[in-house]
Parts: C-alpha cells; structure tokens; sequence
C-alpha cells in the first residue's frame, strides 16, 4: 500500500514536470511577451528600453533557461505576480481554489446521489431501464454549456427565480441561490456516467446468489438493495469518481466561465485570454495536481474498501 | 437497433452538411453574409429557424456547421486512431521499457483535466509556425490537432490490451513458426483481429472531438466566426438570451444528435 502510494506520488509529479515542461515551451511560441504589452501601453517607450526591460527581466534568455528558473522558484514556493489582477498569483488562486471546490462538491454530492437512485432504479425495475439507459445518452451527449444556457432561459430568463450568474458577496442563503444553476448544470453532465455505472454494476451484483439467500430469508427489496447490493455496487462507482474528476474540473471551467462564478476554471480561461501567461501556468498545475491527487484518493478508498483490490 | 439508429443519425446530419451549399443556392440566402435590418427574425417562410444578431439565417448555418464539426469529429478520430494503434500495437508488440513508457504516459495524460489543458493549449498562435491565420481551414486544422494529442491516449490502451491477447494466440505463433516476418503477423494477423475495439474507440473519439470542438469553439478558442460551427454559434447565444432565446436552441440540439449518434454507434458494436 505504501509502496503504492510512494509509486503514484511520483507519477503525479513526473506527469506535473513533463506538463509544466510542455506547456512553458508551447507559450513561448505565443504571440508577444510581457514587454509587447508594456509597449503597445506606453508609446514613449523606445526600442532600448524595449530591450533593457527585456534584460532586465530576463525574457532575452533561451527558452529553457527560463524554464528551469522559473520552476525552480516555483517550488521554491514563489509563484510570481499576475499581470491581470497585478496581485501576487498565491493571493488570487486561495479564493478561487475555495470557490472551485464548493462547486465541485456540490455537484459530485448531487449527480452522485440522482445517478445512484436512477441506476438502482433501472437495475430493480427493468421496465425503467430503457427510460434510464435514454437519460443516461441524452445526459452525456448534451454539450455542458448548451445545458447551462437552457437552465438561464429557463429559470433566470423566463421564470426569474435564479440569478444568471455571477457570486455573491456574502454568505449564507443568498450564496445558495447562485450556486442552484451551476451545480445543476455541472451535475447534469456527470449524473449520466453514475446513473450507467451504478445500472451495470447493480443488475451484476442483484444476481448473485447471496441476493437470492438474502431473499429466501425473506429479506425486503429496500434491504436487500441498500444492506447487501448497495456496498458491493460501491467499488465501481467509487471507480467511476476517480476517472471522471478530469472531466469534472473541464466541467466547472464552462460552468465557472458560462455563469461568470469567479473559480480555477474561469481564472486559467481568462488569464490565457488577457495573455497572462504566468497565472494561467501556476493556476493550469495546481487544478491538475488537485485533479490527480483527489483521482489517487478515490483510488486509494477503493482499495480500502474492497480487499480484493489491495 | 442501436447502430442503425445511430448510423441514422449521422447520416442525416451529414447528408444535411453535405447538401448545405444547395440549400443555400434553393433558400437564396446567404450563411455568411450579415443582414442587420432583419435581426433575431422570428420563424418564418423564409428563415425557417429564424435569424441570429447579424441576421443570417439560423438554418442554414446550423447546416454549414455541420459540415466544420463533423469534419472536426471524422478527422480527428482519423488521427487518433492511426496514432493510437500504431502506438498500442508497437508497445505490446516490443513490450519492455517501451511499452512501461508509453502505457505510463498515457496514464499520466488520461489523468490531467483534459479541457484546462485544451484551453491552454488551443491560445497557442499557429501563426509563428507559419501555418497562416484566421482561416476556416487552418483553424479546423489547429483544432485537430490539439484533440488528436488527448485522442490517442483512449485508442492506444484500447490497442495495446486487445493486441496482448491476440500476440498470446496459437495463430500468430504457428503464423511465426511458418516464416512469417513481424510486420505481416503485425498487419495480417493482429490488426485485424483487433478491429472491433479499436472501431469502438474510434466512434468514441468522434463524440469526444464534436464535444471538445463545441467548448472550444464555445468559448472563443476553436473556429473563428465567420466560419460556421454548432459552438461558436452558440457563443454569444449567452449574451442574446433576453432578446432571442431560440437561437441557442438548435445548434445544441445538432450537437447533442451528432454526439448521441456516436455513442449509440459505439453501444451497438459493442454487443
């Protein structure tokens, strides 16, 4: 297990250099550096100070030598300064961090319950199962945004119950009141893959014998599924958990951008819009080591929870 | 069923692709050309689906994107299918440390959040490596690109698994013990024999490329207006949703037919 866990830890970081790697050097080929935009800001700007900035920022240097300093200072723990929000990038990621993981949680909680009782129900009552098996297509064909603009003609355009976007300053209820169509939105989009899982896995597990014992002792359907077939259908959604997180964080980029909530995914869109090269970088690692670390922990619950796997 | 229904879909979408230009000569309306006195046109006689903000008929575009975003979807499942078995194919053909590389680098891609990367990736200008700029062709082509790099990886695991199990066959050994040299057990014996998956693969790598191609373009990363795609189309739907909801109806209506079209492809060859 340890061995395991030491394994990973390594992959995740050798997958975090090669991208970091990767993307550096992709962003090096991007129109214009930071001193364009100084320059198109300040006409009086001549072509020698152009390159004394240049220098002075080191941005004459090759490519790979600015790599290798500006990885080495951000694990040193300096991430550097946003040219957006001209705010230390460390004082600007906490927040949306924070904002980020209320959404995703919300939506894992939500799709996770509606999948799970729409899969139980496919899997107890077959004359359902088309009807789920057709939610469950129709949920993962939808393009995410094309769900979220129908949820603000709906019910912020048409009925005006719901804010069409945006945060709250505060907290409390009114915080709850933006966080409705986001969640519904990114939960609609992963509902489909726990409602399929959890079918497949339950109609499997409903047939072993321990569930025809469990019967012939006179057991009740509602036992039946939540004390014996629920737990054993628990592995494979806790499977499905962990291959969708990607997926997932992508969804709260739209929903985040669609529904202007300030989060990672909105901060990594607009910082490669406004050219913000080193905020998209830090903010871009971050959310794929959240990603990969929170993929190795429904891992690791799996492993925990089934012997088998271990 | 599930494959017919599927291929149904598809077909109808491409054909409605295929026949856009002729729709477009009968309709006498132009899809690209802007006709501000008659914006957010309601359904109508003449624009069956109404007008967008620039007031181009909403029916016409919806079928000269079908033609970007299939071709997107096609090529890139194209793409990535070619990379994706040659590269599952050599790792279980050599085994070894090549085979421990590729599989761990693409456990390492499988685990990044794919669309982060994509946005990142799809803000890289072309335009200094000389591919020319702003053109429908160049961006379709920027676009495949970029998903094919996320596409192998599906196709490859796929490959490799599915050609394991053939390489252990009595078949490819007696093949081998006849004389056969590698690349004809390779391409006579194997890459037939693992066709089905991989056809599987491929029609999931379609569904994932409309999609992606939609969010890309959705937010402003993927074809560049004028140029018709479902996702761009949809881009300042958002913005137009008091003043005319229908227009972001339809072109996600098209995108949820072309992706369901593939899956129910997918299903129907996997039973």
């Amino acid at each position: 297990m340890i061995r395991l866990l030491a394994g990973r830890l390594v992959q995740i970081a050798v997958t975090l250099a090669l991208l970091s790697l990767a993307m550096f050097l992709l962003i090096g080929l991007m129109p214009g550096d930071p001193i364009d935009l100084a320059l198109a800001g300040d006409p009086r700007l001549t072509a020698e100070d152009a390159a004394r900035m240049r220098a002075l920022h080191g941005l004459d240097q090759p490519l790979m030598t600015r790599y290798l300093a500006w990885a080495g200072s951000l694990l040193a723990g300096e991430a550097g300064y946003s040219r957006l929000f001209a705010q230390p990038v460390a004082q600007i990621i906490g927040p949306a961090l924070l904002s980020t993981l209320v959404l995703l949680g919300a939506a894992v909680a939500v799709s996770a319950l509606l999948g799970l009782a729409l899969g139980a129900l496919a899997a107890m009552r077959p004359r359902f199962a088309p009807f789920a098996d057709a939610i469950a297509i129709l949920g993962q064909s939808a393009p995410s945004f094309w769900l979220g603009i129908l949820l603000i003609i709906v019910f912020a355009v048409t009925l005006g119950w719901l804010p069409a976007g945006g945060a709250a300053e505060m907290g409390g209820v009114e915080a709850l009141r933006f966080l409705v169509l986001p969640v519904a939105t990114l939960a609609m989009a992963n509902l489909a893959a726990y409602a399929r899982h959890s079918a497949a896995e339950l109609s499997n597990v409903l047939h072993a014998p321990w569930i025809t014992a469990a019967r012939a002792r006179g057991a009740g359907e509602m036992r039946i599924l939540l004390h014996h077939a629920a737990p054993n259908a628990a592995v494979p959604v806790l499977q499905v958990a962990a291959l969708d997180a990607g997926s997932l964080v992508g969804g709260a980029l739209i929903t985040e951008t669609l529904f202007a909530r300030p989060g990672m995914g909105k901060l990594i869109y607009d910082a490669v819009m406004g050219n913000d090269t080193n905020l998209a970088l830090v903010a871009l690692l971050l959310v794929a080591l959240v990603t990969m670390l929170a993929t190795l922990a429904a891992d690791m619950a799996q492993r925990a929870l089934d012997p088998r796997l271990a | 069923m599930r494959l017919r229904l599927g291929l149904l879909l598809l077909g109808l979408l491409a054909a409605g692709g295929l026949a856009a230009p002729l729709v477009s000569v009968w309709m006498g309306l132009d899809p690209f050309a802007p006709d501000l006195f008659n914006r957010f046109a309601p359904a109508s006689a003449t624009n069956p689906l109404g007008t967008d903000d620039l007031g181009r008929d909403v029916l016409l575009r919806l079928l000269e994107g079908a033609r970007v975003s299939l071709a997107v979807g096609v090529a890139t499942a194209l793409a990535a299918t070619l990379l994706g078995t040659g590269i599952g194919l050599l790792a279980a053909w050599r085994g070894g440390v090549l085979d421990a590389v590729l599989m761990r680098l693409a456990d390492g891609m499988l685990a990044l959040p794919a669309l982060p990367v994509l946005v990142v990736l799809a803000a890289v200008d072309t335009g200094r490596i000389g591919l020319p700029r702003g053109e429908a062709a160049s961006d379709i082509f920027r676009i495949v690109a970029i998903l094919s790099v996320f596409g192998w990886v599906g196709v490859a695991r796929l490959a490799r698994a599915a050609a394991l199990s053939v390489l252990a066959r009595d078949y490819v050994r007696a093949a081998r013990a006849l004389g056969a040299t590698e690349a004809r057990v390779l391409l006579r014996h194997v890459l037939p024999n693992i066709a089905g998956p991989i056809a599987i693969a491929a029609a999931l790598t379609v569904a994932g490329a409309i999609l992606a191609e939609s969010t890309l373009s959705f937010l402003g990363l993927g074809i560049a207006p004028p140029a018709a795609s479902w996702g761009n189309m949809l881009a300042n739907a958002q913005d137009l949703v008091f003043s005319a909801p229908w227009v972001a109806v339809w072109p996600g209506l098209a995108i949820l037919l072309a992706v369901a079209g593939c899956t129910l492809v997918a299903d129907g060859l996997r039973r």
